[in-house]
């Protein structure tokens, strides 16, 4: 498939969805890392997570967005509500959210946005993604099974085994005694 | 001169051969005698005379090869006996010690162990008792060791060797006594003057090596008498330091100061060293390299009236004559007659009579070692061990026969009274001065005999006859108890005698001394026979030995033994052709007896016709009782003013000559010559207050300021910025710059640590923070390196 | 669409979750920080696979997912236990292995 198309091979409708996402994304993540209250700063880390499973839909990721939305909102979110009830954060605004050095985040992470961008522009410019076929949109969760359970089969029973590991040692550790 | 075991002649006989042994065996038994000799049952002496006569066989036997070996040479010219094994070396010059054994050295080999023996002999008895008895036999071997070593010593080295063995013993025994102040000073007194003279042997012997190329003696001759040498006046100024060696150890003036105060150390060493064997040493150097001083002081030259040599010798004996006349002590006297004998000695060999200067070495020996030793046994036996002639002795000649029959005999040799031994000699030495044109030394050498009989007679009067006095009147059984008054008129002012003067044997321990030996039958007051049997032997010695070379009677025996060791040839007048200066009168007296002459001279003409020498030494002249006879006139003049006088100032007897008594008193003039004398001519004064004082004080003064002021100070000095450099770099460098760089690299270490601590703060964020800076930091150099 | 859309999207939320690593105090508000940053890395690694046409970015991403998850499981548990040990899960307090 030709990467490089004409401009007018673009999508118009997905662009602007894709734009409006990710407004709302940065948005949410901003406020995850400024916001003064832990809770609130979970609840927009789910937005993040939505609005990144809506990107793959776009990205014609189905299977991988649906696991996203399951494991991520529905679990991980749901551990991290969890510790935060646990651990007695203050309900409401917390003082002192930020620790003293917090101001040499902002440098260091506007070099590494710096840096990516540059090198992500520099690499691909105006390059445009062809639009993938219904057959291969239809055929993705079969070809990431086939992956899966052909290819990257080791992988796999490994994957199984850390995630055995660690829920065993999340139980060891958690445990009272 | 080569070197390694060279002889000159086929077949040398053994004992020539091996004459090396001779002083070998006694520097052996100085050894034995000194580690073991207190073990012994006499105390090492018996080692001592042992290696002695052990000596004196093996010189006998050398002396008579030598005599075989002259016989069978027939006239032709006798090489001496030459041995030597290298002892060093040093550039390309060899140093060797061995032997060198000609007429000379025979001669005086054979001297010095003989009378050695008899020494020895008598000291068993004489210092019988002693503290020190086998210190004294030791020393006393190592001296004949030392001065064997020296006569037959063929390069100057082993000759420099032995005179200074010899001036070692001599200060130790000297010094035998040394618990008395005064003994150990007149030791020290004869060491360093001796040494004052032994700078001149040093640098003498440096300039014959720079001459002549060799210290070998034989080398030294043969070139200095065939005039191989670059310059006359190098030569003329090495005899003169050579000769100034000489003046110390032969006593000549002015260093003659030691002898008399010699006379501290025990009488067996008076007589072995201070009269007959070491103080002729330095005679003996002259004798031995004579072409040296003969060509280099130009003695016998066409119109020289004086030398250095004779000049020397002449004023000795006058002044040594004239110094005994005020002596009380007799070894004293005798003391200055050796210093005398030794003069004449010296200025016969100064007008070129070798060969009499040597036989009188020879008669000296014997008849001044009988002399010493006859004043040993009056000591011993008679005086109660006093040598003070107005104190303690007199009118003994009837209870002492030996003693005083030997005293007689050597006495007249020693006037030289016809056909006594003496005579020959002196009279020898006499005779070649007039003959070979030294008038003035002639006549110094008919007033010497005069005064020479004059002093002895004195003593001999003082001594022997007269009335006993103080422990010869204990003798006598004449006891007196008022001693002192007795010798009032005779008794000069006493001044400035020095301490040695009234000593006595002190440290013989003689209140408790064993039993004496027991006297001869025939002599039952004398002294014990191990004393008496020497004094005879060597008075028979005294009249005889002369015999061996008697001009006046024509034998020339022992100037035929000898005339190869003078280096020179003998100028015979009836062979002609020579250049040598020769004076016409002698050459008249040579034609008168031309006939007599003709038949014995035939033999040492032969040798001398392939030859023309440059240097010659005159040959001895005739003896004419005509020529004696002024000498002989005086000498008898002497004997009799003597006579008279001492009868008339000791004896109180009227006579012509009493007038003269206490002449010292009255008259003013004679009585400061008279001063002047007993002082010793203020020499002593001379010597230690002026010279030591104005040149050894501030010296000594000059040396021990440069010592505490320079020295230390250089060496204090030297400390003190040691330190200082020390603390100095220990504090700049060692705290500063090496602890401090030894600091630094740990307070680097340590700060960059301490510096690097907060990256590890143990906070998360931080950690992240690093981490993903560091990220950023690769990431950007990756893209730089790519672009 | 452009194909920078994506990449430069998941830069940002990496960089913000770098921002949220390195200022924030709370242990969980860390643990969310890292959770931006991991999704922003799934976002990449999906936008790859779309570029290129290839199954792989989809079977990682998944990885990524599983991953995650266990280690936000691990990583609350210790929160948890720390909170139990020392009633604070302030970071800036949590140094004692420093140096």
């Amino acid at each position: 498939m030709n990467a490089v198309l004409l401009a007018s091979d673009v999508n118009v409708a997905q662009n602007v969805g894709f734009y409006i996402i990710a407004a709302i994304m940065l948005f949410a993540a901003f406020s995850v890392v400024s916001t003064r209250n832990v809770v609130h700063a979970a609840l927009w880390l789910v937005v993040v997570l939505g609005g990144v499973a809506a990107q793959y839909i776009l990205a014609a990721a189905e299977f991988v967005a649906v696991s996203q939305v399951l494991v991520y909102i529905g679990a991980v979110m749901v551990l991290f509500l969890f510790g935060i009830m646990l651990t007695r954060a203050s309900i409401g605004d917390d003082t002192d959210v930020n620790n003293k050095g917090w101001g040499i985040g902002i440098p260091v992470a506007v070099v590494f946005f710096g840096v990516l961008a540059y090198s992500v522009i520099d690499a691909f410019e105006d390059a445009v993604i062809a639009e993938p076929s219904g057959a291969q949109i239809a055929s993705s969760t079969q070809a990431i099974s086939d992956g899966y359970l052909g290819d990257y089969l080791v992988p796999l029973i490994a994957l199984s085994f850390v995630l055995l590991a660690a829920a065993v040692g999340a139980i060891v550790l958690a445990r009272k005694d | 001169m080569l070197l390694a075991a060279e002889e000159t002649a086929a077949a040398a006989g053994w004992f020539l051969e091996n004459a090396w042994l001779i002083p070998v065996i006694p520097f052996v038994a100085f050894f034995i005698i000194l580690l073991l000799g207190k073990r012994m049952p006499r105390g090492g002496s018996e080692v001592g005379i042992a290696s002695m006569v052990a000596a004196l066989v093996i010189a006998a036997g050398a002396a008579f090869q030598w005599i075989d070996r002259v016989d069978s040479a027939h006239g032709e010219e006798v090489a001496p006996v030459i041995k030597q094994w290298t002892w060093w070396q040093s550039g390309g010059t060899k140093f060797g010690v061995g032997e060198h054994i000609d007429g000379l050295a025979v001669m005086a080999l054979l001297l010095v162990a003989f009378i050695s023996t008899l020494v020895q002999i008598y000291s068993t008895e004489y210092v019988k008792g002693d503290r020190r008895y086998t210190h004294f036999f030791a020393s006393i071997t190592l001296f004949s060791a030392g001065m064997l070593i020296m006569v037959l010593a063929p390069n100057m080295v082993q000759l420099i060797l032995g005179w200074e063995i010899m001036g070692l013993t001599s200060f130790l025994l000297i010094g035998h006594w040394w618990e008395e102040r005064a003994n150990s000073e007149a030791a020290l007194k004869a060491f360093w003057t001796v040494r004052v003279g032994d700078v001149g042997l040093l640098v003498g012997t440096a300039m014959l090596l720079g001459i002549f190329g060799t210290l070998d003696i034989q080398g030294i001759n043969e070139m200095a008498a065939a005039g191989e040498f670059a310059s006359h006046k190098v030569l003329m100024w090495a005899a003169v330091a050579l000769f100034i060696a000489c003046i110390g150890k032969s006593g000549q003036f002015p260093l003659h100061t030691w002898l008399p105060d010699a006379m501290a150390g025990p009488t067996p060493v008076s007589s072995l060293l201070h009269s007959s064997t070491m103080v002729v040493a330095g005679v003996f150097l002259v004798a031995r390299i004579y072409p040296v001083f003969h060509v280099g002081l130009e003695i016998n030259a066409a119109g020289q009236t004086f030398n250095l040599i004779a000049v020397i010798g002449g004023i000795t004996v006058i002044v040594a004559a004239a110094l005994a006349f005020v002596q009380d002590d007799i070894k004293k006297v005798l003391a200055y007659s050796t210093v005398s004998q030794l003069g004449y000695m010296m200025m016969g060999l100064g007008v070129g009579a070798w060969t009499a200067s040597v036989f009188h070495i020879f008669t000296h020996a014997f008849f001044k070692c009988c002399l010493f030793l006859v004043a040993g046994s009056i000591s011993y036996t008679a005086s109660h061990h006093s040598f003070d002639m107005k104190k303690d002795m007199g009118g003994i000649w009837k209870k002492m026969p030996i003693s005083f029959g030997a005293w007689m005999v050597s006495t007249a040799a020693l006037c030289g009274i016809p056909f006594f031994s003496g005579f020959f000699s002196k009279d020898e030495i006499i005779d070649s001065a007039k003959y070979a044109d030294y008038t003035i030394f002639y006549i110094v050498g008919i007033v010497g005999a005069f005064m020479t009989t004059a002093y002895m007679t004195r003593a001999t009067y003082l001594t022997f006859f007269g009335t006993p006095r103080g422990g010869a009147a204990h003798f006598m059984g004449v006891d007196h108890h008022d001693d002192h008054a007795q010798d009032a008129h005779g008794q000069d002012a006493h001044g400035h005698d020095d301490h040695a003067d009234d000593h006595d044997d002190h440290g013989h321990d003689a209140h408790d001394a064993p039993e004496p030996g027991k006297p001869f039958p025939f002599a039952p007051f004398d002294s014990p026979w191990k004393i008496t049997a020497p004094l005879l032997i060597l008075g028979t010695l005294a009249v005889g030995s002369g015999y061996l070379n008697a001009p006046a009677l024509g034998i020339h025996w022992f100037e035929h033994q000898t005339e190869s060791s003078i280096g020179l040839p003998i100028a015979h007048e009836d062979e002609g052709g020579s250049e040598a200066e020769i004076h016409d009168e002698e050459a008249v007296a040579v034609q008168a007896f031309a006939a007599p002459r003709a038949g014995e001279g035939a033999e040492a003409e032969g040798g001398h016709a392939e030859v023309d020498p440059i240097y010659t030494v005159p040959e001895p002249p005739k003896f004419k009782w005509s020529s004696a006879a002024p000498g002989l006139l005086l000498v008898l003049a002497g004997f009799l003013v003597s006579l008279l006088l001492s009868l008339a100032v000791f004896g109180k007897k009227k006579n012509a000559l009493s007038p003269f008594v206490g002449l010292t008193r009255r008259s003013k003039p004679v009585g400061a010559i008279h001063t002047f004398l007993v002082n010793k001519l203020y020499l002593d004064y001379l010597y230690e207050k002026v010279i030591f004082r104005a040149f050894a004080h501030p010296i000594s003064k000059a040396a021990y300021w440069f010592n505490q002021s320079v020295i230390d100070g250089v060496v204090d000095g030297t400390g003190r910025s040691a330190k200082r450099t020390g603390d100095w770099v220990y504090r700049n460098i060692d705290q500063r710059v090496v602890d401090g760089a030894v600091n630094a690299s740990g307070m680097v270490a340590s700060e960059s640590g301490h510096a690097l601590q907060p990256v590890q703060s143990g906070k998360v964020n931080q950690y992240g923070a690093l981490l993903f800076s560091a990220a950023a930091v690769g990431a950007i150099v990756l893209i730089l390196l790519n672009v | 669409m452009y194909a920078v859309n994506f990449l430069l999207l998941s830069a940002a939320l990496f960089s913000i979750g770098v921002f949220g690593v390195i200022a924030r105090r709370n242990a969980v508000m860390v643990l969310m920080s890292i959770e931006l940053i991991l999704n922003s890395v799934n976002l990449n690694l999906i936008a790859f696979a779309l570029i290129n046409n290839d199954i792989d970015g989809h079977i990682f991403a998944l990885f990524v997912i599983a991953i995650a998850a266990a280690e936000v499981g691990v990583g609350l548990a210790m929160v948890l236990m720390i909170y139990r040990n020392r009633r604070s899960i302030a970071l800036d307090e949590l140094s004692e292995m420093h140096g």
